[in-house]
């Protein structure tokens, strides 16, 4: 068993390695992710800012996850098609490591990429929508950082299953987004809680108790399951 | 089963025609008055819906590990009752709101993930429809999903508190009002028999499916 667990930990590792040395030198799913991410919060700007100029009280939240949601979506899309324009998915599964070593190296990938996008669409909503997002900076990174955990468990684990699969593109979203409806609502419902003035910790904290039990059960799942979806 | 499916169908039939009558004659609840007759099916309804949506993740778990053919069929045959009892309990759930909270709609957080699990499983359906070959794989990792997300749904109002009652009212209908809780146990059993029933029907035309399959392939041969 001990050599067991370091093999996976090392073979999720050289899978997230090879990720993002693509992404580092191709630049190209974080840069249309985030460019996504972007033209979702101004097409927000014109649903939700008055004609004065101030935007609708408490919108932030909800516009920030959405974006999150939609350019993730965009982002798993892409980051499985790669695999599969390269024929390199075949062998990615024919290495020899176990199959949920693949998905937690696929998914750090993914979160790290979420991450990334997030770290600037963060500044961009609260600037834009005059929302106090760092009052609490700690809870909101813990918020988004569990909040994206469990939108990409579910996320990879669809998307892996789905390559193969010609109307990929929209059967992604019809199943990812109802699967992942737990994880929106704590997120959003966390993330307004801390705009609030003064911010509600406890009620952050409690949101972000129930998207760790979320993460938990999802992560689970999608490493049981991983191994005889993947299966031909 | 075989032998047993007519004679539940009458069972079936009979306790369906004797449930308005009973609902008629049960006195009415003090502060609801009429409109709160309509629980006793919008109750029964989603206990259908539990029903359907346990048989739906247990068979994906099985169809998903064991390739059985048979757990796929129990897993369609319930994502699909999931779906029609899900509309029709959120139907009644709407008219019976519209009477007692004024609104058709509420976005109460149980309402919500209601809604979000008819979804779920009518994405289990498209994947079936839409996902070419191997679909039923994807499909089983769709009802593995939704059963998890189910118990959700569940604690969901006593998490959040909103307009819908809490599910400690159901806890505390028995002391209260016996004739009531009576008549809700009757309904749900009224709709359960019901579930078994669809299913086994459903179950019995996939494998009918399957066979007609075989046996095409068999002629051509």
């Amino acid at each position: 068993m001990a050599s067991v667990v370091p093999g996976v930990i090392k073979v999720a590792l050289l899978v997230l390695r090879k990720d993002i040395a693509i992404e580092a030198r191709s630049r190209e799913i974080v840069y249309t992710t985030l460019l996504f991410a972007v033209s979702c919060v101004l097409i927000f700007s014109f649903a939700f800012v008055m004609e004065e100029g101030v935007p609708v009280e408490g919108a932030a939240a909800g516009i920030l996850w959405i974006a999150v949601a939609f350019s993730g979506t965009l982002a798993l899309g892409r980051t499985f098609e790669r695999e599969r324009y390269g024929e390199t998915l075949r062998a990615l599964l024919l290495t020899p490591g176990s199959r949920a070593a693949i998905y937690a190296g696929k998914l750090s990938g993914m979160v790290l990429l979420m991450l990334a996008t997030e770290a600037v669409l963060t500044p961009m909503v609260a600037v834009f929508f005059h929302a106090p997002f760092f009052a609490r900076p700690l809870q909101l990174t813990v918020l988004l950082v569990l909040g994206t955990i469990g939108f990409a468990s579910v996320g990879t684990l669809f998307a892996a299953m789905l390559v193969r699969t010609r109307t990929r593109d929209v059967l992604l979203p019809i199943l990812l987004f109802p699967v992942t409806i737990p994880v929106m609502i704590a997120g959003v419902r966390g993330t307004a809680a801390l705009l609030q003035s003064p911010p509600d910790e406890a009620v952050a904290t409690l949101w972000i108790g129930l998207l760790t039990s979320f993460d938990t059960v999802f992560l689970v799942l999608a490493l049981w399951t991983f191994e005889p979806l993947m299966t031909e | 089963m075989k032998k047993l499916f007519v004679p539940l169908v009458i069972v079936a039939a009979a306790m369906f025609a004797y449930a308005p009558v009973a609902i008629n004659k049960v006195p009415l609840e003090s502060t609801m008055l009429l409109v709160q007759k309509i629980f006793y099916f919008h109750f029964a309804t989603w206990m259908a819906l539990t029903a359907a949506i346990a048989v739906c993740g247990v068979a994906s778990l099985i169809s998903l590990f064991k390739g059985s053919k048979v757990a796929d069929w129990y897993g369609v045959a319930s994502a699909e009752l999931v779906v029609i009892f899900g509309v029709f309990g959120l139907f009644s759930g709407s008219l019976w709101g519209r009477k007692a909270w004024g609104v058709w709609w509420q976005w109460d957080p149980r309402v919500t993930m209601a809604t979000m699990l008819v979804l779920i499983f009518l994405g289990y359906l498209m994947v079936r429809k839409y996902g070419g070959p191997g679909s039923e794989k994807l499909a089983a990792a769709m009802g593995i999903f939704g059963a998890a997300t189910a118990p959700f749904v569940y604690k969901a109002t006593d998490w959040w508190r909103n307009i819908h009652p809490p599910t400690t009212v159901m806890r505390t209908l028995g002391e209260k009002f016996p004739a009531a809780w009576d008549l809700v146990l009757y309904c749900t059993g009224a709709f359960l028999l019901l579930v078994v029933l669809l299913l086994a029907a459903r179950v019995r035309l996939e494998a009918m499916r399957a066979e007609l399959d075989r046996m095409y392939l068999a002629l051509e041969d």
